[in-house]
């Protein structure tokens, strides 16, 4: 069975800024700070609710840090989770409309 | 809640005095001649008779033991008004009348921590707020030392060069005017017992304090510059929309104003890196 694809979105309870190569992002329901290296970066920044992760991966990731496909989406798949448990990121198997 | 023996509305003999911090002036009102001497004691410089304010309180004098001194800091808007609690105290102000109430015992502290949290609330709107760091001026310049409790802000406060004029050993004041940022004195005082003189200048730098066996500045990255200082803007409010204006305010800062970090020995010779 194939993998239902993923699309990312910014969940409306942070705050963000790019600063340099580095996002900083807070909660704003608990003040809680995330600090994005480059590559948590290039996702955060194309998270836009259409463009679904495995596009991410191959276009933004893979092009701009030479890495094979297959560890890119490793690494992805497990930053996507972990900011989606904290509520930072918002996960859907659908196009999210904002 | 245990009235004092002064009941609470206005009569002839109250009086507004207004302590003037950072620019803001706040009106207090009571008709307490010892609470007034109190005052006069804390905020010297600070406080003026009558006159304009951004905030008027009321204040009712209450016995010490009126509330559950465990109680912890709170701070949120409901209804329109800011609630302030803590373990000796309650206030409520509304930003829409800027009219509020204060009850708390008379003592220094409970009024201190009243104006501090009002102070975050007002320049939270505006790009400012207050920052746990010492500050000097030095040569018509600003200069921030932050740090959490221990970090040397007061002891750099005190190894101070006689050309520097101390703003405050604990909480500084920033504003953001005009796109520029200025540091001004407060009567906050640490560790070093004394208040700050009451003038103001535009923010050089700040310095993340380290303490180290050599004195050593280095830059520190605008990601991390920011996330460290919003370690110690003083925040007190559970709302969701001042945390996003704290958090702008922060990144605008960096934006603005250079941070470093400097690693000091707790000497006088850590002052010629300064200034």
């Amino acid at each position: 069975m194939p993998q239902s694809e993923k699309y990312l979105t910014k969940s409306k309870t942070v705050a963000a800024r790019v600063l340099g190569d580095e996002v900083i992002i807070m909660s704003t329901a608990d003040s809680t700070i995330f600090m994005l290296n480059p590559t948590g970066t290039v996702i955060w920044q194309a998270a836009d609710g259409n463009t679904p992760l495995s596009r991410i991966i191959v276009e933004k990731l893979c092009e701009q840090f030479d890495v094979p496909v297959e560890q890119a989406a490793t690494d992805a798949e497990d930053f996507v989770a972990e900011m989606a448990a904290h509520g930072v990121l918002v996960v859907s198997e659908e196009p999210i409309s904002r | 809640m245990k009235p004092s023996s002064h009941g609470p509305g206005r009569d002839k003999s109250d009086q507004d005095v207004v302590i003037e911090i950072g620019g803001i002036p706040i009106a207090l009102e009571t008709n307490d001649a010892g609470f007034l001497t109190l005052l006069r004691g804390r905020y010297g410089e600070y406080m003026r008779v009558g006159g304009k304010s951004d905030v008027k309180f009321r204040v009712e004098l209450v016995e010490p033991d009126s509330f559950n001194p465990d109680d912890d800091a709170a701070v949120w808007l409901e209804d329109g008004e800011w609630h302030l609690e803590r373990g000796d105290f309650r206030a409520r102000w509304s930003p829409e009348t800027r009219e509020g109430l204060i009850h708390q015992a008379p003592n220094p502290y409970s009024i201190d921590s009243v104006l501090r949290i009002t102070h975050t609330l007002l320049l939270a709107k505006t790009g400012g707020f207050l920052l746990h760091a010492s500050s000097a001026v030095r040569n018509g310049k600003a200069f921030l030392f932050s740090g959490l409790s221990e970090a040397g802000k007061t002891t750099i406060a005190r190894l101070a060069p006689h050309d520097a004029t101390l703003l405050t050993d604990e909480a500084s004041y920033v504003r953001r005017l005009n796109d520029q940022y200025l540091a001004y004195g407060t009567p906050f005082a640490g560790e070093l017992g004394e208040p700050g003189k009451n003038v103001s200048a535009p923010i050089a730098a700040v310095y993340l304090l380290a303490k180290s066996p050599e004195n050593r500045i280095t830059k520190v990255e605008p990601a991390e510059a920011t996330r460290r200082l919003l370690r110690n803007i003083l925040f007190f409010a559970h709302d969701a929309e001042l945390v996003r204006q704290v958090f702008e305010s922060a990144c605008d800062f960096v934006a603005a104003v250079p941070v470093y970090q400097l690693s000091f020995f707790p000497d006088e010779r850590v002052w010629d890196l300064i200034g």
